[in-house]
């Protein structure tokens, strides 16, 4: 009995070694102790991976961590929340006040800035929470719809970059040698270039007829500036994994290569992956901002928080409210999206914990 | 390292010179120009004006003439402001940009450093969440909004710094545009030395130098701040692109009579030489100073030879 | 185990604990020994075992968070480093007990060349000018064996070979003529090749200086011909103490027996080779039992319920087990197979 016992308690334990050190990425190998021996490990090893892949422990642990850390699950909250707000809140406004973000009143006496939750003839009223602009629209409503326009550029963009970058990066890694070499000479060139600038005058040029047109200006063109970062990491990750017996493997058993780039080695990479998308989001809102700001990005009648901050400026002195809030609502959004982006690396990377 | 050197400025030429082709080609493409907007003229007029500035000749003849031009360092005129060559205009604003990113970015290693490398050395203690957490919101607020603020509450209401306009250097005007412009960098600094930091003092050959019986002090400063800034160092790349883009928002926002703020009037106007002179410069400019700072990585690691 | 005379060394009951995520781990739980001067110690376990947070709690060198020297003694030439303040154990850092690594790419200083490194201990400890200091330090780099030393000294770390690098880190810590050096797996990283040539060095310098060692390893290879005395850890706790002769001989532990048994005889007949089944316990989560209960080939239910006494099978032999005696007996009738 002591004889099972030991060679069953040796293949688990064995298991759990691996999953372990799978889980800490590091190359450990068993001793063997025999031939037979050092095929049944592989085998277990190459299990152990499938399983991985399709989202067991590593992801149901960093999702613990991640819940343990308050300051993102915080983060995570307040972006659901905006988001939540942005989608059905003028929805919920024009049912209640009957004001859309567009709508400018046809009472003369209604076409001025109103402070927050006052009414025209200066009492307590709750039609504008954030008070009304220069032509007498809902400030709340505009705001909600910008974070609508501003959010949205910031997810599509962020998948954009995100398409083009791990594609990029998963191919030039995986191939190696001087295909990597020339792709990654390119980034490099490409990083040092001043794409803003070169994006301001693409889309001072272009600026479409349409409200419609410009926004998928925006997409691609935001998209295009932050896939090099993306591309970077994915190909540093591939390169280390490249190498490990899973690879081996499914190209001993006939893969063919496309597939096992992209259905075998990237979505093990999909840890920094995730975290680097999480804080493009916030790089991206913010690039498209400061763009409408300086009157290139969004058009009217969308409006996004970088437009509405440039329609603030102007009265800042007398109307302050026009910038605050959807400066503060804006930087709130980035602010717990920073979170969350942190504590997801936290959450993914236990090497780069906090002790 | 000189071969490095090389290979990387022959690199750099061609790519200048395509960066100038496709902001060229852009400008080409886009409907409208530059004289009427969106507006026809009456046929007459709009000849003579195309006479007058060669766009009567065929495209690559323009081309030509503009790259021509180029390698002469000569960027033409001003299609909008009469008579000023584009080199003098660069050469007008180009300190003012350069006074308010310069200073922007040294106040942004100083604080930044200081705040990460002491937020690192006493790690989850109150200073640490304090300067994390006000990094964070250096990070969330954009400078747009920031800008306007500091504004409301330094000039309009307590009156200690003018709201804007330029006023040459040693002078209070740039107090705010210089504050609001490095406010982001300090927080990326800052986060970047903290975890620099971090991870240096964890490593390996910092329990050695303890081991030597080295002081806190000295283990420090001697041994971990040098890995430790490395990160910084090459953030310093990346950083000077995004700074460009910053200065161009502050520009604005404090009228800054600054390159940032002539490139976006020009790319408004659609004034051609203007556009392409700021371009090329700033193109040039960054790949300059991306090299240098690579040298610097260079020289500051060891393990990194070229 | 009581000598008075000549004892450098007494760790009393020391007891290391880190806070983690999963729980306080308890390194170090109840270690003590003795170390006479000019004395070598090997301490020897598996990974995990508490060995080098052992060394690393005697010159209080444990990250403070997350570890936490809890309780015990570390009586160096008669005073209590624990009781210390940071400054006075400062002062015994590098001049009067030395430490070496494991790995040596990266325990020195990538950025720092290694004259600078050297000269640094020097002029901390004992005052020498920079001229003083580097001669020094090039006479110590000729000592162990690094060749054109005067012209090497002013390389970077990455430039030397890992045996090169292991040779600096030794000349680094005898740099002061250390009462003690304690050895952290200073072979482990590197080839067997080097790693012979490594201990011969240790222990030729050892002789001319009369330090005291301890050695730390997994590896009992490396114990068998360079110590006198041998402490076996497991899950923080020491399971054998004995002369190293007599630990070889007659173990009286079945963990003490089993790595024995693990180690490769070139001699026996081809077959299976022997490994201890199963692996190290979770330190967050140990039984009230022996923490080797699970692996151990003698385990009975007395051993996972209650904790095994330290017994005392000579006064110079100890051993941590409810049948320290018949293992012993055992060994002393029969061959190790």
């Amino acid at each position: 009995m002591m004889e099972e016992d030991k060679q069953t308690s040796h293949s688990r334990a064995d298991s759990a070694y691996v999953e372990s050190s799978a889980i800490r990425g590091r190359r450990d190998d068993l001793i063997h102790t025999s031939p037979e021996l050092a095929i049944a490990e592989t085998d277990v090893r190459l299990a152990e991976r499938g399983e991985m892949v399709s989202g067991s422990s590593l992801w149901r642990d960093a999702w613990r961590r991640l819940l343990k850390n308050r300051l993102s699950v915080f983060g995570m909250i307040a972006v659901a929340l905006v988001t939540l707000a942005s989608l059905l809140g003028p929805f919920i406004i024009r049912k209640a006040t009957g004001y859309t973000p567009d709508y400018i009143p046809t009472d003369a006496a209604l076409l001025k800035s109103f402070p927050p939750f006052t009414s025209p003839n200066g009492t307590f009223s709750w039609t504008h929470p954030m008070g009304t602009d220069n032509q007498g629209r809902d400030l709340l409503a505009r705001v909600l719809q910008g974070g609508q326009i501003s959010l949205m550029v910031g997810i599509i963009s962020t998948l954009v970059s995100l398409i083009i970058g791990v594609s990029y990066g998963a191919i030039a890694g995986y191939l190696g040698g001087r295909v990597d070499n020339a792709l990654m000479r390119l980034v490099d060139v490409l990083y040092s270039l001043p794409y803003v600038i070169i994006i301001i005058v693409l889309l001072s040029m272009f600026r479409s007829q349409t409200a419609r047109g410009q926004l998928v200006l925006l997409f691609v063109a935001l998209g295009s500036v932050s896939w090099l970062t993306m591309a970077r990491i994915v190909r540093g990750q591939v390169l280390s994994l490249k190498n490990q017996e899973f690879v081996l493997a499914a190209r001993a058993t006939g893969v063919s290569t496309p597939r096992i780039i992209f259905r075998h080695i990237v979505p093990n990479t999909l840890g920094p992956v995730v975290v680097y998308a999480t804080l493009t989001i916030p790089t991206v809102m913010l690039t498209e901002a400061f763009l409408s700001f300086l009157g290139f990005g969004v058009q009217p009648p969308l409006a996004s928080w970088g437009s509405l901050a440039t329609d603030g400026i102007q009265n800042i002195a007398i109307f302050p409210w026009q910038l605050i809030f959807p400066g503060v609502t804006m930087a709130l959004t980035l602010f717990s999206l920073n979170f969350l982006g942190d504590g997801l690396r936290d959450a993914l990377d236990p090497q780069m914990r906090k002790f | 390292m000189l071969r490095f050197i090389t290979r990387r400025l022959l690199i750099t030429i061609p790519t200048i010179l395509v960066v100038i082709t496709v902001t060229w080609v852009l400008i080409r493409l886009a409907p409208g120009n530059f004289y009427s907007g969106e507006k026809r003229l009456p046929p007459a007029i709009e000849k003579n004006i195309r006479e007058k500035y060669g766009l009567d000749k065929p495209w690559y003849e323009q081309y030509a003439k503009t790259m021509g031009g180029i390698l002469r360092w000569d960027f033409g005129t001003s299609l909008k402001y009469e008579g000023q060559s584009v080199n003098a205009i660069i050469a007008r604003s180009l300190p003012v940009s350069a006074t308010i990113g310069i200073l922007a970015y040294l106040l942004a290693l100083g604080v930044g450093i200081t705040a990460g490398s002491i937020a690192a050395l006493k790690q989850n203690s109150k200073w640490d969440y304090a300067s994390m957490a006000l990094a964070m919101l250096g990070i969330s607020v954009p400078n747009f909004v920031l800008g306007p603020i500091l504004v409301l509450i330094f000039s309009l209401t307590l009156y200690w710094v003018p709201p804007s306009r330029w006023a040459g250097f040693p002078s209070r005007n740039i107090i705010l545009p210089v504050l609001t412009l490095s406010a982001i960098y300090m927080a990326y600094i800052a986060r970047l030395t903290r975890a620099g930091m971090l991870e240096v003092l964890r490593s390996d050959y910092i329990r050695t130098a303890r081991s030597k019986g080295l002081s806190e002090r000295a283990v420090v400063m001697r041994h971990a701040l040098r890995g430790g800034l490395l990160p910084v160092v090459s953030y310093t790349g990346p950083a000077l692109a995004f700074l460009l883009t910053g200065t161009v928002v502050v520009e604005r926002i404090f009228a800054l009579p600054g390159l940032g703020n002539y490139f976006i009037q020009a790319s408004l106007n659609r004034d051609e030489p203007l556009i392409i002179g700021i371009v090329a410069f700033i193109a040039i400019a960054l790949l300059v100073m991306n090299l240098l700072v690579d040298i610097a990585y260079a020289y500051l690691d060891p393990r990194i030879r070229y | 185990m009581n000598r008075n005379n000549g004892t450098l060394l007494e760790v009393r009951s020391l007891r290391t604990y880190f806070d983690t995520e999963d729980g306080t781990v308890k390194a170090v739980d109840g270690i003590s020994f003795a170390l006479q001067r000019g004395e070598t110690l090997g301490i020897v376990g598996e990974s995990g075992s508490g060995k080098s947070v052992t060394n690393l709690s005697i010159i209080r060198l444990i990250p403070s968070p997350p570890g936490k020297i809890v309780s015990g003694e570390v009586i160096f030439d008669g005073r209590d480093i624990q009781l210390l303040p940071e400054s006075e154990v400062r002062k015994i850092r590098g001049r009067r007990i030395a430490m070496i690594f494991q790995d040596p790419m990266t325990s020195l200083n990538p950025f720092m060349r290694i004259s600078r490194q050297l000269m640094e201990i020097t002029q901390l400890h004992l005052g020498y000018s920079n001229a003083e200091a580097r001669s020094h330090a090039i006479k110590m780099l000729e000592t162990v064996g690094i060749p054109d030393a005067a012209v090497r000294a002013d390389s970077y770390p990455h430039e030397f070979s890992g045996g090169m690098r292991q040779r600096v880190m030794i000349a680094m810590a005898l740099s002061c003529e250390p009462e003690l050096l304690i050895a952290d797996e200073p072979t482990t990283a590197l080839d067997v090749t080097i790693q012979a040539q490594i201990l011969e060095l240790i222990k030729s310098l050892k002789e001319k200086t009369g330090t005291s060692v301890i050695l730390i390893t997994h590896d009992l290879g490396v114990v068998a011909g360079m110590t006198d005395h041998l402490l076996v850890m497991y899950a923080g706790k020491v399971f054998e103490q004995a002369a190293t002769s007599e630990l070889f001989a007659r173990p009286g532990n079945p963990y003490t027996r089993g790595l024995l048994r693990s180690v490769p005889d070139p001699t026996a007949e081809q077959g299976k080779l022997y490994q201890i089944p199963g692996l190290p316990p979770d330190l967050a989560r140990l039984g009230p039992g022996c923490p080797f209960a699970d692996r151990c080939d003698r385990a009975e239910e007395l051993c996972r319920k209650e904790f095994p006494p330290f017994v005392e099978l000579t006064p110079e032999h100890y051993s941590l087990c409810h049948f320290a005696a018949e293992v012993y007996e055992q060994s002393g009738r029969k061959e190790i197979l």
